[in-house]
C-alpha cells in the first residue's frame, strides 16, 4: 500500500455534516475532529471549539461519508503513462471521494513478477495521493499458460490475483490457480468472458446490434463463465470476486454460488447500473466497454442485486484512454470509459434520486470493496485514521464542464449534469483533495 | 416536408418524403442518361471526393459517373496506394481532404460509422457508400426505384431477403426503406446468419424457405465464401440445397433482386439470374441515375428544375 506521504497529517474541524456511515450507524449532523490524521472526536454539531492550528469547514448541509474504496482501477503504469499515471489516476480518485484504489495488472509489461510489483509500490509510495493496491496477474503475460509466482507476489504485496481485461479461458488453469491459493491466499478476482462467444463482439447482443450491424458480445459469453468459475471454486473451497458483472443472467449465477459459498463475492460498475445499450446507438464511443452496456432489464437486475447486497460492491472499472484511441470508429476503438470523478455523483444522481437505491445503501456499496480485499475499512469514529470525504448533495455540475482531474477524457458520462459534488477527501489521515472552485460555496474555504 | 439534411448517413435520415424526392429526382435523370450527351451543370465548378477503404466496383464507378454527369471535378481516393497506407488515421485523411473545400464526401468504409464520423470533421456534405455492416443507403434507394418503376408503389408488397443478412448493410438499409415505403419484409436465412433480435426493425424472420410463394419480391443477398470457413454454415452444398434460389422457385408475378456481385451457382442458380424476373441488371443501371439525384438533393437542392434541363 502506498501512502500519501507527501501530505501532512489532517488538522481539521468540519462542522455540522450530516455524517452517514452505515457500517458504524451514524447517520446524523455532527461536528467531526481530525487531529493529526485521527478522527480524535464526533459531537453534537456547535459543541466541539476549533483549536488554533485547524482548518475549519462548514459542512451544512453537506453530507460527510466514509471515503469511497475502488476495488478496480487502471493506472496505466507502468508503458502506458499516456492514459493515465499513478499520479493522475489517484488525483482523479480523491477528486471522487475516494479514499483507497486497487490497481489492475494489465499493464505493459503486466504485473507478473514481483521486480514489477515493487518497483510500482515504490511509485506509488512517491506519487500516490491515496493508497494504491496493487492485484497481480493469475498468469504470465496473462497469457492463460502458466501460473504467476504467485506467492512471491503476495510477499512483495500483492492483495490478490487477476488477468482482468481478459479471462481465464482454461478451466483448468485456473482451478490451479484456486488450488495454488492455499498456499499463498489473496483473492482470484475473474474477468468473465468465454471469448469462443465474445470474440470480435463491439456492443451487447441484442436489438441494438442488430440495427447497428455490430458484432455482439452475447450476455452469456459471461454468465456461462460465471457459473464455471463459481463451480471450480466451491469444488477447489477457493476465494474469488466476479469482476464488472453486466447482465441478469449473471446475477442468477452468482446467486446460485452464493447459496453454497461465502467465499464468493463480486461488483458492478456506475456505467452498467445507469446506462443501456440504447446509448450506443449514436456509435459515440465512450459508450463502448467490456463488458458492454446491456439492457434496461440487465441494469435493473443488477441495481436490484446490489441494493440486496447480492453484489457486494460498486467498482469503477476506470479506464482511460487517449483521445486519439477514441476518436476512430467505434469498431477499432480501445474498450472502457473513466469512472473515478463521476461515480457518486452518477449513481447518487441516476439510482438513488430516482428512487432504486437508498443512500445508505450506495454509500455502504461503495466503500465494502476494502474488506473484500483486506483493505481497512475506512469508518467514522473516535480513534480511527480519518478517511472520509464531504459530498453536497445538492450542486449540480456539468461532467468534464471544466476539464478532468485523469489525464484521460473518455468518460461516458461527458456532458451531462449530474447531483453530488465532492469537496474534500480525506485518505489515510490527509486531507487528499479539496475543491477550490469558484463556483462552490464560499463557506468551504472560510476558516474561522 | 420532404426531409433531406445536409448528409445522407443512414436510411434513417429520410422519410418517405425524402425517399420520393429523391426517387422524383432520379426519373429525371435516367432521362438524361438516355441522351447521346449524358451530361448537366448543376455541380459545374464543385469538388465531390470519393473515399474507398474498400473493394468496390459498381458502387464507385457509378458515385464517379453521377458526380461527372453533373459536371462536378472528381477526386478518387482509395486505401491501397494512398497515405491510408501510411498509417494516417481516417481524422486526417478527411481533414486533408477537406482542405480541398469538397462539396460532397463520398465514403466507403469497412466499419461502422464511419461516414457519420467523417461528417463530424468536415464542412462537406457525406454520403455513406457502405460502412461495415451498418448501412449502404443509396443501394437501398436504388433497390427502391428499381422496385418503384415496376410495382408503382410497394405499399403493402412483400419482400423477402434471403441469405446471409447478419454480415448486410445492403439487408439493414433495405429493411429500413422498404418499410418506410410500406412494404412488409421478411428476412430468411440460416439462423446462424440472422442477427439476434432483428425483428425489432419491423420485419419477420423464418429460418427456411418456406412461405417464399407469397413473396412479391425475392430479394437476395450474396453468400459470401468465407462464412463457410467461419463455420455459420456446415458445407457450400447444404447452403445450396436449402437456401438456393432456382428458377422453380419464382413464379411469373414474383421480381427477382440482388446487389452483385452475384455468386453464380450459390445463392442464385444461374437459370435464375438469366431469368425474365431478374431485375439485376436494372438494379445497376438505376445506380447512377440514384446517385446523382442523391448528389443533386444534397448539394443543390430545392426545385431548380432548369437544372435538369
Amino acid at each position: 500500500m502506498g501512502a500519501p506521504l507527501f501530505c501532512r497529517p489532517a488538522e481539521l474541524l468540519i462542522r455540522g455534516a450530516h455524517v452517514l456511515d452505515p457500517r458504524a450507524g451514524i447517520d446524523t449532523r455532527q461536528d467531526i475532529l481530525i487531529r493529526g490524521g485521527h478522527i480524535a472526536e464526533l459531537a453534537v454539531p456547535g459543541s466541539i471549539a476549533a483549536p488554533d492550528d485547524c482548518d475549519v469547514v462548514d459542512g451544512t448541509g453537506k453530507h460527510l461519508f466514509p471515503a469511497f474504496v475502488d476495488p478496480h482501477v487502471h493506472l496505466r503504469t507502468p508503458g502506458q503513462e499516456h492514459k493515465e499515471t499513478i499520479a493522475s489516476g489517484t488525483a482523479a480518485a480523491a477528486a471522487g471521494g475516494f479514499g483507497a484504489v486497487i490497481a489492475m495488472p494489465n499493464t505493459s509489461p503486466p504485473v507478473d513478477n514481483a521486480s514489477v510489483l515493487r518497483a510500482l509500490a515504490q511509485t506509488a509510495d512517491r506519487e500516490a495521493r491515496v493508497p494504491v493496491g496493487f492485484l497481480a496477474a493469475i498468469t504470465r503475460g496473462q497469457n492463460g499458460q502458466e501460473l504467476t509466482e504467485m506467492a512471491e507476489l503476495r510477499e512483495a504485496g500483492a492483495l490478490g490475483f487477476t488477468d482482468d481485461g481478459r479471462p481465464v479461458v482454461s478451466a483448468g488453469m485456473l482451478r490451479k490457480a484456486l488450488q495454488y491459493q492455499r498456499v499463498c491466499g489473496g483473492v482470484l478476482t475473474l474477468h468473465e468472458e468465454d471469448p469462443a462467444l465474445s470474440a470480435g463482439g463491439a456492443m451487447h447482443e441484442g436489438a441494438v446490434s442488430a440495427r447497428l450491424g455490430l458484432a455482439g458480445i452475447p450476455s452469456v459469453s459471461e454468465s456461462t463463465m460465471v457459473a464455471r468459475d463459481a463451480a471450480l471454486a466451491i469444488y477447489e473451497r477457493g476465494r474469488v470476486h466476479f469482476q464488472h458483472l453486466s447482465c441478469r443472467e449473471s446475477v442468477a449465477a452468482l446467486a446460485a454460488a452464493k447459496e453454497q459459498s461465502a467465499l464468493v463475492s463480486a461488483e458492478v460498475s456506475p456505467h452498467h447500473l445507469t446506462l443501456t445499450d440504447e446509448s450506443v446507438r449514436a456509435l459515440e464511443s465512450s459508450f463502448k466497454m467490456n463488458p458492454p452496456l446491456r439492457t434496461e432489464a440487465d441494469r435493473t437486475a443488477l441495481v436490484q442485486a446490489l441494493r440486496s447486497g447480492l453484489i457486494d460492491c460498486v467498482a469503477t472499472d476506470h479506464a482511460p484512454h487517449a483521445t486519439h484511441e477514441k476518436e476512430v470508429p467505434f469498431e477499432q476503438a480501445a474498450m472502457g470509459t473513466t469512472g473515478l470523478e463521476t461515480a457518486f455523483a452518477a449513481l447518487f444522481t441516476k439510482l438513488v434520486q430516482a428512487g432504486e437505491l437508498e443512500l445508505s445503501a450506495l454509500v455502504e456499496r461503495m466503500t465494502a470493496g476494502a474488506s473484500l480485499f483486506d483493505l481497512p475499512q475506512p469508518t467514522i469514529g473516535p480513534g480511527q485514521l480519518a478517511s472520509v470525504c464531504l459530498v453536497d448533495l445538492r450542486a449540480g455540475w456539468e461532467v468534464g464542464g471544466r476539464g478532468y482531474v485523469s489525464r484521460s477524457e473518455n468518460c461516458c458520462f461527458h456532458g451531462q449534469t449530474l447531483r453530488g459534488r465532492v469537496l474534500l477527501t480525506v485518505a489515510a489521515g490527509a486531507v487528499v483533495f479539496r475543491a477550490v472552485s469558484a463556483a462552490l460555496p464560499a463557506a468551504l474555504t472560510a476558516v474561522k | 416536408m420532404s426531409g433531406i439534411g445536409r448528409h445522407l448517413l443512414s436510411i434513417e435520415d429520410l422519410d418517405r418524403a425524402g425517399i420520393e424526392r429523391i426517387l422524383d429526382r432520379a426519373e429525371s435523370f435516367a432521362e438524361v442518361s438516355g441522351r447521346e450527351i449524358k451530361k448537366v451543370p448543376a455541380l459545374r465548378g464543385r469538388t465531390v471526393v470519393n473515399l474507398f477503404y474498400e473493394a468496390s466496383t459498381r458502387t464507385s464507378s457509378s458515385f464517379e459517373l453521377a458526380a461527372k454527369r453533373l459536371s462536378a471535378d472528381v477526386v478518387s481516393v482509395r486505401s491501397i496506394g494512398s497515405s491510408v497506407e501510411k498509417g494516417e488515421s481516417l481524422k486526417d485523411t478527411v481533414q486533408t481532404l477537406s482542405a480541398y473545400d469538397p462539396a460532397a464526401i463520398v465514403i466507403r468504409s469497412p466499419h461502422v460509422g464511419a461516414a457519420a464520423l467523417v461528417a463530424g470533421w468536415t464542412a462537406a456534405s457525406v454520403i455513406n457508400a457502405g460502412d461495415g455492416k451498418h448501412e449502404h443507403p443509396t443501394q437501398a434507394l436504388l433497390d427502391v426505384f428499381t422496385l418503384r418503376r415496376r410495382l408503382g408503389s410497394l405499399e403493402g408488397a412483400s419482400i423477402w431477403i434471403v441469405g446471409d443478412v447478419l454480415h448486410s448493410r445492403v439487408a439493414r438499409s433495405n429493411i429500413l426503406a422498404l418499410r418506410r415505403m410500406g412494404a412488409r419484409v421478411t428476412v430468411c436465412g440460416p439462423p446462424t446468419l440472422l442477427p439476434r433480435e432483428i425483428e425489432a426493425l419491423g420485419c419477420e424472420a423464418k429460418p427456411s424457405l418456406e412461405g417464399l410463394s407469397q413473396a412479391d419480391v425475392v430479394y437476395v443477398l450474396r453468400m459470401q465464401q468465407e462464412r463457410m470457413r467461419e463455420a455459420f454454415v456446415p458445407s457450400l452444398r447444404e447452403y445450396v440445397q436449402r437456401y438456393q434460389i432456382t428458377s422453380t422457385h419464382l413464379d411469373a408475378r414474383q421480381l427477382l433482386m440482388h446487389p452483385g456481385p452475384v455468386n453464380r451457382g450459390v445463392e442464385l442458380s444461374a437459370d435464375a439470374i438469366d431469368s425474365p424476373r431478374a431485375l439485376i441488371s436494372d438494379q445497376v443501371k438505376a445506380g447512377v441515375a440514384v446517385r446523382m439525384a442523391v448528389l443533386y438533393e444534397l448539394l443543390v437542392g430545392s426545385p431548380v428544375l432548369e437544372a435538369v434541363a
